[in-house]
């Protein structure tokens, strides 16, 4: 038995949309149209798509907060509707757009009163509380309203909240948004420590490729409510994220540099922006050929954003709706 | 909770105008006592009890149950989806997370006047007098709890319905302080049967003070309390788990 199971899962809502001065119409709208997936005990999955594309609504029914329209939901064999509490003592959630933790109160408090919701034995908490202050450098934290934390310190908090009654299970939507890099390369260790030192199951849907890069041996891709992908990150990345763009600083402005294997696609006083592709040649290869034409200040190399792998991924599979 | 201990002033100023605004409800019945002798049949003793008991009811439920009308502004702020992640239910959840002891206040005033009236009204003190009255506190309590959950639960179809529980609750408990029998033919058939308000006190109550079933009802009806509330908790449990079901939730 596979410890998340997705059979044609669909999800739809009626909206409302104003149609003429006073007339609504109802439209139904599915976001997610005939999901099917399952997830191993360990794996950590990456869940992605764009804006809209049903990920945090898979999200909401594996995690009972949504019942779905069609379709059948199970979390370590249980159908999250039924016994949602059975569910919500398997599984630990975090929402990088919603805390979790009691606005008011010290860091410890909130912890404390999850324990007393979820009943962790004394001695387990204890143990899981250290544990995860070590990992996150979180002692100091402990005494400060939840309010007064920055982003990166209460995301750290919400962590450790969502660990503590040792779930199986660990749901993180969107975990790194609005981060620094400092706070996302925190994040990304603690969650690869606990895969591999708790066996705790992740899932994550976020925007960040470089989260799913990391973390991730599986990424599943999700596009207007219906699967389009579900493989390696390596191998998605080389088959649809080819083409890559070097941004130049150059010493004083140019016309725009014809180099073969290249394309300048954006002139901006001596900054040039060249396309290329990650067959044709390497970074350093079209450096070399940049700089043998102009003098260079400054370079940076742009992987493609993951909305346009999805994107790219999506033209490719006309088989959407 | 802990989050009123922060600001006592505040929290004592509270319960006196909570206990202020009490006492105005109370006002007017004297004022309407000032003017005629009997109301419905009821002197300004009896209602003063009739008060009391929907008072302290009121008072109770308000204490424990009135906080699910806060479940529409969860809905639409999103956090109430935390409530359906933890593995306690989101009811009494939302009844501890905006727990606050000050309304308390509420049920002070009418629990004077129930002390104040009861021993001088004219009752017979047997067994079943006695117990009548603490059942009938609880099983108002319990009705007023199940009418704030039944009308609550709308807010998973309709965003913002804070005003229609407020018409049953807060009228509820303007209702239940008079002798139903003032009231005009349908609403008093929609305050016995509909919404049953009138088991919260004018029911027990007139059987308590030894006068004839109301409202037309049989004699056992007095008795029908408990029965009337366990009845309705049961629906408002229902309605409250499709309610559930219903959650759609917000984006992100």
């Amino acid at each position: 038995m596979s410890l998340l199971e997705l059979d044609r899962v669909e999800k739809s809502f009626t909206v409302s949309v104003r149609a003429g001065r006073i007339r609504r119409e109802r439209r139904l709208v599915r976001a997610v149209a005939g999901v099917s997936l399952t997830v191993e005990e360990g794996a950590m999955v990456g869940y992605i798509g764009p804006n809209g594309a049903g990920k945090s609504t898979t999200i909401k029914m594996l995690t009972g907060i949504l019942v779905p329209s069609a379709g059948t939901v199970r979390v370590a064999g249980l159908d999250p509707t039924r016994s949602r509490i059975d569910v919500a003592r398997r599984i630990g959630v975090v929402f990088g757009q919603r805390s979790q933790l009691w606005w008011d109160l010290p860091l410890a408090d909130s912890f404390s009163l999850l324990r007393h919701i979820h009943r962790v034995p004394a001695d387990r908490y204890r143990h899981n509380l250290g544990a995860f202050c070590e990992l996150l450098a979180m002692d100091d934290l402990l005494a400060v309203p939840v309010r007064q934390l920055s982003l990166g310190q209460r995301m750290r908090g919400e962590l450790a909240a969502a660990l503590l009654h040792d779930p199986a299970i660990l749901f993180l939507d969107e975990p790194t948004i609005g981060l620094d890099p400092v706070a996302k390369d925190a994040v990304r260790s603690f969650l690869v420590e606990i895969n591999e030192e708790r066996g705790t199951t992740v899932v994550l849907t976020t925007h960040d490729l470089a989260d799913v890069e990391r973390l991730c041996d599986r990424l599943v891709i999700i596009d207007r409510g219906q699967l389009i992908e579900d493989s390696t990150v390596q191998s998605i990345r080389q088959r649809y994220g080819t083409e890559r763009t070097l941004v130049v600083d150059l010493e004083a402005p140019v016309p725009p540099l014809t180099i073969p294997g290249a394309e300048v696609v954006r002139v901006d006083g001596p900054r040039q922006w060249l396309r290329f592709r990650r067959a044709d040649l390497t970074a350093t290869e079209l450096l070399q050929r940049v700089a043998a034409r102009a003098a260079v200040r400054d370079l940076t190399v742009e992987e493609p954003a993951i909305e346009d792998i999805v994107r790219a991924i999506y033209r490719g599979n006309p088989s959407g709706p | 909770m802990r989050a009123d201990w922060q600001y006592r002033t505040s929290f004592v100023l509270f319960l006196l105008g909570q206990a202020l605004v009490a006492g105005l409800d109370f006002a007017v019945i004297a004022v309407i006592f000032s003017r005629v002798d009997v109301l419905a049949g009821w002197s300004a003793l009896e209602v003063a009890v009739l008060y009391g008991t929907s008072g302290v009811s009121f008072g109770l439920g308000d204490l424990f149950v009135s906080q699910v009308e806060r479940v529409a502004t969860h809905i639409r702020a999103g956090t109430f989806d935390l409530f359906l992640l933890r593995p306690i239910g989101p009811l009494v959840q939302l009844s501890g997370a905006e727990f606050a002891l000050r309304r308390i206040g509420r049920m002070v005033q009418p629990l004077v006047v129930l002390c104040i009236a009861l021993p001088r009204v004219d009752v017979t003190w047997g067994l079943v007098e006695v117990a009548l009255v603490p059942v009938t506190v609880l099983s108002g309590a319990v009705i007023f709890g199940a009418i704030w959950v039944l009308t609550s639960s709308v807010a998973f179809w309709l965003v913002d319905t804070q005003e229609v529980a407020n018409a049953f609750t807060y009228g509820g408990s303007a209702v239940t302080a008079f002798p139903l029998d003032v009231l005009g033919g349908w609403l008093r058939r929609i305050v016995t049967f509909a919404v049953p308000l009138a088991f919260v006190s004018y029911v027990p109550v007139a059987r308590l003070l030894g006068k004839p079933p109301p409202l037309g009802l049989p004699e056992p009806a007095a008795f029908a309390a408990p029965a009337v509330a366990t009845v309705l908790a049961l629906v408002a449990r229902q309605v409250w788990r499709v309610a559930i079901r219903h959650h759609r939730s917000t984006g992100s």
